[in-house]
């Protein structure tokens, strides 16, 4: 393949490594590369829709300008990537437990178990993701825990079916037979065997499924469903710039155009595998 | 290829079912009285007892549950606790619209979706195969709500060009039926763009890839042995298997496609399904959450449905089979 390194990682892979490597650091190191208080608020009018670049009355510096409340936008988009990229993590971490289990259990139980976790998965397939979330965020009062579990009980599905193809197609292999052969339990031929087998193509679609659980989350938090102004997540950012498009545009652009460099990241580095697989 | 499409049918109405169930198990878990959910704050303690003697709350649940069923599938889906009116109603004006923008989007999306995946399987590898990639991927990675939002920022604040909220002008009801015609269209152009451009990266993605799958195919080798030219070995070989499984992610992409449309259309202030819903989420307007909830799961396996029987229609050997 063209433009790879010896680690066979090609220019997108590195690009994607880059900028997530990038956010993760913008969102660690916070405090440090955003000075600001994300949520301070001193003189309103003095200070809101200050342009990207300006210096206010009171010496503060506004790389990415202020928002309605003079709030520094750089700020609120450093500690807004805690969130996003903390609430994508883990709710894919969660999906891919609960994938990887109902991947591995309906593959390898024969008879009404089996049959019942593939009906599952493919019943949770059918529905529309974002009417479930709206549902749940409109009978239980919206949190960050909520929408971490709701994203991960939503999401595991890809997961739980590309383990139940690779489990059936590893289950006719020799090196199977043999372990059964050999005596070998249940539970090591599922820990020691078939899910160390799976590992690739599940790391594959959590990479891609990181993705898009950040942009359901912030999309529900510019619904007003998930986090709650004014701790900053860049969805209710968005909303937040939404009445201030034509004034004040970086409001509302700013944490847009994080959603999308850190999405494409999280795009290139899955292809990126994906490929390393095919190509094994 | 009746039967499959016959079987295809039970197992969607399986999931309307179990939409509906499911709808029944949260409200049930969730925190607070469903009955007095289902009427708002401004019920009195008498209406609330007359709902909970209605829904039976002090029967077992599996009373309760058969009460729910046969409810919804009568078509009573409650009165909205904002509005007052019929929540079936709300929905009946609302579907057509939700609809009308998803097939539209979504013919859309296709038809330049495979066109961009076949401009880059034309030629894997090139400068123009690398920058549509990147677009693509783009595409792929663009939160409908905030391209909405940038588009209504260019062609409705800066260019002036198109109405950015609803589906038709405060004055649509005084044109002719061109002017009208005319105004729809304009109306549609930004929601639609919006769920045709997020939908239309993970198609092309898709194309290039299914096409990349063929390409080493001995049927091609043979095609170009027989001395056809490349254009007609793309398109009558090499498209025409692909389009196989491009055709069969068309019913896995409509979930994904109303949970996109869900948000365009709150953006956009369409007045379809989405918005009904996300309206009715804010304001805990519980029945219409959970007619909309049940009105996007039939419009899902309608859609796919249909999807099927495209597919079939692609491949001859799902027409034989079964």
């Amino acid at each position: 393949m063209r433009g790879e390194n010896r680690l066979g990682w090609d220019g997108r892979a590195m690009m994607g490594a880059a900028l997530l490597a990038g956010a993760v650091g913008v969102a660690l190191f916070a405090p440090v590369v955003a000075p600001l208080d994300p949520v301070l608020q001193r003189d309103v009018v003095a200070t809101r829709f200050l342009p990207p670049g300006t210096t206010d009355a009171f010496g503060a510096f506004h790389l990415l300008g202020t928002d309605r409340l003079g709030r520094d936008v750089w700020s609120r988009l450093a500690y807004g990537a805690r969130v996003s990229l903390g609430v994508g993590a883990l709710a894919v971490l969660l999906s891919v437990i609960i994938g990887v289990i109902v991947g591995t259990v309906s593959a390898l139980a024969r008879g009404p178990i089996g049959t019942a976790l593939v009906a599952a998965t493919d019943f949770a397939l059918a529905v529309p993701r974002v009417v479930l979330l709206l549902l749940l965020a409109a009978l239980w009062s919206p949190s960050i825990t909520l929408v971490v579990l709701v994203l991960g009980f939503t999401g595991w599905m890809t997961v739980a079916r590309l383990v139940y193809a690779e489990a059936r197609a590893l289950m006719g292999r020799p090196f199977l037979e043999a372990a059964l052969a050999l005596g070998a339990s249940r539970r090591r031929l599922l820990t020691r065997h078939l899910v160390p087998n799976v590992a690739t193509p599940v790391i594959v679609a959590a990479a891609l499924g990181v993705g898009n659980a950040i942009l359901l989350e912030a999309g529900l938090s510019f619904l007003g469903m998930g986090v709650q102004p004014p701790a900053p997540s860049w969805g209710n950012m968005i909303a937040a710039g939404r009445d201030a498009l034509v004034n004040a545009p970086w409001v509302a652009i700013a944490p847009g155009a994080a959603l999308v460099l850190v999405v494409v990241a999280c795009t290139l580095l899955g292809d990126a595998l994906q490929d390393r697989i095919a190509r094994r | 290829m009746l039967r499959q499409l016959v079987l295809r049918a039970l197992a969607g109405i399986a999931v309307v079912w179990g939409v509906v169930t499911l709808v029944f198990l949260l409200l049930h878990a969730a925190p607070g009285d469903p009955a007095a959910l289902l009427l708002g704050p401004n019920a009195t303690p008498a209406q609330i007892a007359a709902q909970r003697d209605e829904l039976g709350l002090d029967r077992p649940l599996a009373a309760q549950y058969a009460a729910w069923i046969a409810r919804f599938a009568r078509g009573d889906w409650g009165t909205s606790i904002v509005t007052g009116r019929p929540a079936r109603a709300m929905l009946a004006e609302a579907w057509p619209a939700t609809a009308r923008l998803v097939a539209v989007s979504l013919s859309l999306s296709y038809l330049l979706g495979l066109a961009l995946g076949m401009l880059q399987a034309a030629r894997p590898g090139s400068r123009s195969d690398t920058l549509l990639s990147i677009v693509s991927v783009t595409l792929f990675a663009l939160p409908g709500y905030w391209l909405g939002l940038m588009l209504v920022m260019l062609f409705t604040y800066e260019l002036r060009l198109l109405p950015a909220f609803g589906a038709a002008g405060l004055d649509a009801e005084f044109l002719s039926p061109r002017g009208r015609a005319i105004d729809s269209v304009r109306h549609l152009i930004l929601p639609a763009a919006t769920l045709t451009l997020i939908g239309l990266g993970g198609i092309a993605r898709f194309v290039r890839g299914a096409m990349a799958d063929v390409a080493g195919s001995l049927f091609l080798t043979v095609a170009r042995a027989k001395g056809l030219s490349s254009r007609t070995v793309l398109v009558r070989h090499a498209l025409r298997n692909a389009l196989v499984p491009v055709l069969a992610l068309l019913g896995l992409s409509l979930p994904a496609l109303f949970s996109g449309a869900v948000f365009v259309e709150a953006i956009f202030a369409w007045p379809g399904v989405g918005r009904i819903l996300v309206d009715a989420v804010v304001a805990r307007d519980y029945p219409v959450v959970l007619a909309a909830t049940g009105v996007s799961a039939t419009l899902v396996v309608v859609g796919g449905l249909m999807a099927d029987a495209l597919s079939a229609w692609a491949d001859p050997r799902m027409r034989h089979a079964g």
